[in-house]
């Protein structure tokens, strides 16, 4: 029998379709936008299922924090709406269909859950795990059901939204996610340290991100990554950037951002970026624009590791060593981005995952070809491999969605 | 409440099962006197109580796992219990249960003030974790209430919360890591000192599942510098709509205090007359408004907050000028609970959660409710996040007020989830709100919960009975209904 594309208008709908595929034994790849189809591990499903009739936000009520919408529903859309009442998702996702080669740029709610994406701030706002209220959606037995609810504070039964966080669509197809969402900031300014080795800025950052000044944003580009940003101040430095953000009302800003440069006294040079200047700045640090090609050559490997903040500047270090290419520090060294040049050997994930003392490293983009021959996440022990199949196959236990997306045979 | 049928087979095997304990624990560390036993036979919620078959203290890592596995063998349930303050019965012992108690966990391991993390075994209190940091200016920032005695472990069970979690998250958003023992005595390590954990987010479903997937044995925690300043405002309204009214005001401003507290007239007629904390006598409701960070921002949203409860219909508003002012402030609020133990015999601790702005109609049907069940009830409430606690107010010693106070306390319940809200904030399911699952949830939705369960515990061994009111075999919930294979919707169009 041929492979069926299916595109369902309803729930009910939707829990047919499953059940169907369950019986046909047909497997599905999940689509929302198609923003991120060339993250993770290629599907192994020959049908598509297509979830765009779920889109259009249902529910906003900006008093109490809170939005559900369709998970197809554009995070443009979403953005535009909460920016309406000066809010936003506080964990800032990036707009991955930027990383990959995809005329898709813009992708969905649902996507950014499916992937747990966080940007910047997440070292401080936590990541889109923190902030999934509730959803409704179909499990791969095609049968319709709910967790959570639409208030923060809530421990009735699992946590399954944390559970959908970052499961890939591997364990359900959602139709519905309710989500927190926060005041966005009145004043939001940027300290520029100018010349910092790694060493130094892993440091400076920790500081940073210790002391009283709540700072939101701790990056580091080196001068070669800062060179490609379109913030004047940053590409015209000639020398590494290293960035602490600050956010907030305008006396606090103010207040802040003068007692950050104070205890940044000792560096080579300091300059501090405005409003509008620091919004492009940390949304080319969110979608990694300073590390992708100009010239649009998207094949190449760009990968995503989650680390010991204060290992991110050795371990960025020791890996370039290796392997030729480029690399940025968010998360105040937490998460490191490394835009590989071509022809390393396997993207290089020899290298990468030999240097690595704990933490994770994700191939966030990469031909098909090299997504199918080396394991796109980190693997997992053999116990929590086994754990991670039951837990499938409790959800989905003929391997209907995304089958393979993220480890083979889950 | 109704708990697993106790397993005649696995009572009659008890000593076989402590000499069996007894060859890798202490004989100290495997308590089987009656006297002993009797010290575990309930947790914060007293009105359940049954002492374990035995109970277990072991001191590693190894040593759970070598229990567990022990009681997967021998078919034994365990039930975890950390410093048993639960209020809802998660650490309620079973007649053919051992208990494993982790107090004997209590080191701090290591403490990173770089990477902003400390790391401690489960047996360590939630304060006792401020204490270890605060040298330094950090904190942790969960701080349930019962903060000075809860574990670390039970919090991460519990996915605790306290007045702080509206702008600092509860449990789950606070915590990096944790090494836990599978019930076949496998170890595995979730997480570390990286901000997310690789594959299933196995951290958050641990946390606030309530024992029932494996036990916790070793916590790594994000800790935070200490705000520069904190200030509060004790506010009095003339009626508790538009209290609620100004807590929404507040955040559609664009603030988001450190904590947004709410007492009703009753709650703070107690407080006062309890630890006179200077509250206003002759309004209906008063908010504590808690901000926090530098003090030119504290100074600035100080203003702004002050303006939005004048315009709310505030008829006062004090803003703490000294520390021993704010902490007065929070005095009445933090004794409220022994403080209603002062004008009633027994009381009720309530914890739903609900849509902030239904605020006033669940007040008003809960009053009816109050004369309906012949009860009195005190409310307070976390008003920024909805989490409600009305505290039933009754007499155990007179016959059938103990059932009228459960069933007011259940209609209570059943209100929050009707107006969109949820049966627990933060005190868990237990055995106490484990019947009243079904209000919120369908047999599907349980269903698919309890698949998750089996995932971790295929027999059923840990902590049975509570949250989910009927128990089903793992293979029973496996089993698959497969269509024919016929085309959904055939007069759908397809591409």
């Amino acid at each position: 029998m041929t492979a069926q594309d299916f595109k369902p208008a309803s729930e009910e709908h939707l829990a047919e379709v499953v059940a169907f595929a369950v019986a046909a034994q047909q497997p599905l790849e999940l689509i929302g936008r198609g923003s991120k189809r060339g993250f993770g591990r290629a599907t192994q499903a020959a049908g598509q299922l297509d979830l765009s009739g779920f889109s259009g936000i249902s529910m906003y009520e900006p008093d109490e924090l809170v939005m559900t919408a369709g998970p197809a529903t554009p995070l443009a859309e979403i953005e535009a709406a909460l920016a309406a009442e000066n809010q936003e998702l506080a964990f800032e996702p990036p707009h991955m269909g930027h990383m990959q080669a995809n005329a898709v740029t813009d992708g969905s709610i649902g996507g950014v859950f499916a992937c747990n994406l966080a940007g910047p701030r997440r070292f401080k706002a936590g990541s889109a795990r923190d902030h999934l209220l509730g959803f409704r959606g179909v499990s791969g037995r095609g049968e319709v059901f709910k967790s959570g609810g639409r208030v923060v504070k809530n421990v009735t039964g699992y946590d399954l939204c944390k559970l959908m966080c970052g499961s890939f669509g591997t364990l359900a197809a959602l139709t519905e996610v309710t989500f927190k969402v926060l005041p966005r900031a009145e004043k939001i300014w940027t300290v520029l340290a100018f010349g910092l080795t790694a060493g130094e800025a892993v440091q400076a950052m920790a500081a940073a991100a210790g002391s009283p000044h709540d700072v939101t944003g701790l990056c580091h580009l080196p001068e070669a990554v800062a060179a490609r940003s379109s913030v004047d101040f940053v590409s015209g430095a000639a020398a590494s950037v290293t960035a602490f953000r600050v956010e907030g009302p305008a006396p606090s800003v103010v207040h802040r951002a003068a007692a950050l440069q104070a205890t940044l006294g000792t560096a080579p040079g300091i300059e501090v970026l405005h409003s509008h200047r620091s919004v492009t700045f940390w949304r080319e640090v969110r979608d990694v624009a300073p590390l992708l090609d100009s010239e649009g050559t998207f094949g190449n490997p760009l990968w995503r590791l989650s680390v010991t903040p204060t290992r991110g500047g050795q371990t960025m270090h020791d890996i370039l060593e290796q392997v030729s290419g480029r690399g940025m520090l968010d998360w105040a060294g937490g998460q490191i981005w490394l835009g590989l040049d071509a022809g390393a050997e396997d993207g290089g994930v020899a290298p990468i995952r030999a240097v690595m003392d704990g933490g994770h490293a994700t191939l966030i983009r990469g031909a098909a070809d090299l997504r199918a021959r080396v394991p796109v996440f980190q693997p997992q022990s053999a116990p929590l491999a086994a754990l991670t199949q039951r837990i499938k196959d409790g959800f989905d236990p003929k391997g209907i969605l995304n089958p393979g997306r993220m480890v083979e045979g889950v | 409440m109704q708990m697993p049928k106790p397993d005649e087979a696995v009572i009659a095997r008890r000593s076989d099962l402590v000499a069996a304990f007894r060859e890798f624990l202490p004989a100290s560390h495997v308590v089987v006197d009656e006297a002993t036993l009797k010290a575990f036979e309930s947790d914060g919620l007293t009105a359940y109580r049954q002492p374990p078959m035995i109970a277990v203290l072991p001191e590693t890592t190894e040593e759970v796992s070598r229990i567990l596995k022990l009681c997967r063998e021998w078919g034994v349930k365990v039930v975890p219990r950390g410093s048993g303050t639960s209020l809802s019965g998660g650490a309620l012992p079973l007649a053919d249960g051992v208990l494993l108690g982790l107090g004997k966990f209590n080191q701090v391991l290591d403490i990173d003030y770089d990477n902003r993390t400390a790391t401690v075994q489960p047996g360590v209190t939630n304060l006792a974790i401020t204490h270890a940091v605060e040298g330094e200016g950090f904190y942790y920032a969960p701080d349930p209430s019962s903060q000075i005695a809860c574990s670390i472990g039970g919090n991460v069970a519990e996915n605790s919360g306290g007045v702080h979690c509206l702008k600092y998250g509860l449990t789950t958003n606070n915590i990096l890591g944790i090494e836990m023992v599978t019930i076949d005595g496998e170890v595995l390590r979730i997480g570390g000192k990286h901000l997310d954990a690789e594959g299933y987010d196995l951290l958050g479903i641990m946390t606030g599942s309530e024992g029932l997937l494996g036990v916790v044995t070793e916590v790594t925690v994000r800790i935070l510098r200490k705000p520069e300043t904190v200030r509060a405002l004790l506010v009095g309204f003339p009626t508790v709509e538009q209290g609620g009214d100004c807590v929404g005001r507040i955040i559609a401003a664009g603030i988001i205090p450190a904590g947004m507290e709410m007492m009703d007239k009753p709650a703070i007629h107690a407080a006062e007359a309890f630890c006179h904390a200077g509250y206003p006598l002759d309004v209906e409701a008063i908010l504590i408004i808690e901000l926090d960070g530098p003090e030119a921002e504290v100074d600035h949203l100080t203003e702004i907050v002050s303006g939005i409860c004048n315009d709310s219909g505030a008829v006062s508003v004090r803003v703490s000028a000294t520390e021993a002012e704010r902490m007065n402030f929070w005095a009445g609020r933090k004794a409220a609970f022994p403080a209603i133990g002062r004008i009633s015999p027994d009381y009720y601790c309530m914890d739903g959660t609900i849509p902030r702005r239904q605020l006033p109609l669940v007040l008003k049907r809960m009053a009816e409710m109050a004369e309906k069940h012949g009860l009195g009830v005190a409310n307070v409430f976390h008003a920024g996040d909805g989490n409600l606690h009305p505290l039933i107010l009754y007499d155990a010693n007179m016959p059938g007020e103990l059932e009228r106070a459960e069933e007011f306390g259940s209609d209570i319940l059943k209100l929050c989830v009707e107006v969109g809200g949820v049966l627990t904030g933060e005190h868990g399911v237990g055995v106490e709100k484990r019947d009243l699952m079904p209000e919120m949830f369908t047999e599907v939705d349980l269903n698919q919960q309890q698949r998750l369960k089996c995932a971790f515990d295929p027999d059923g061994l840990l902590n049975p009975g509570k949250v989910f009111p009927t128990l089903h075999r793992c293979a029973e919930l496996g089993r698959m209904h497969i269509h024919r294979g016929q085309m959904p919707f055939p007069d759908l169009p397809r591409f």
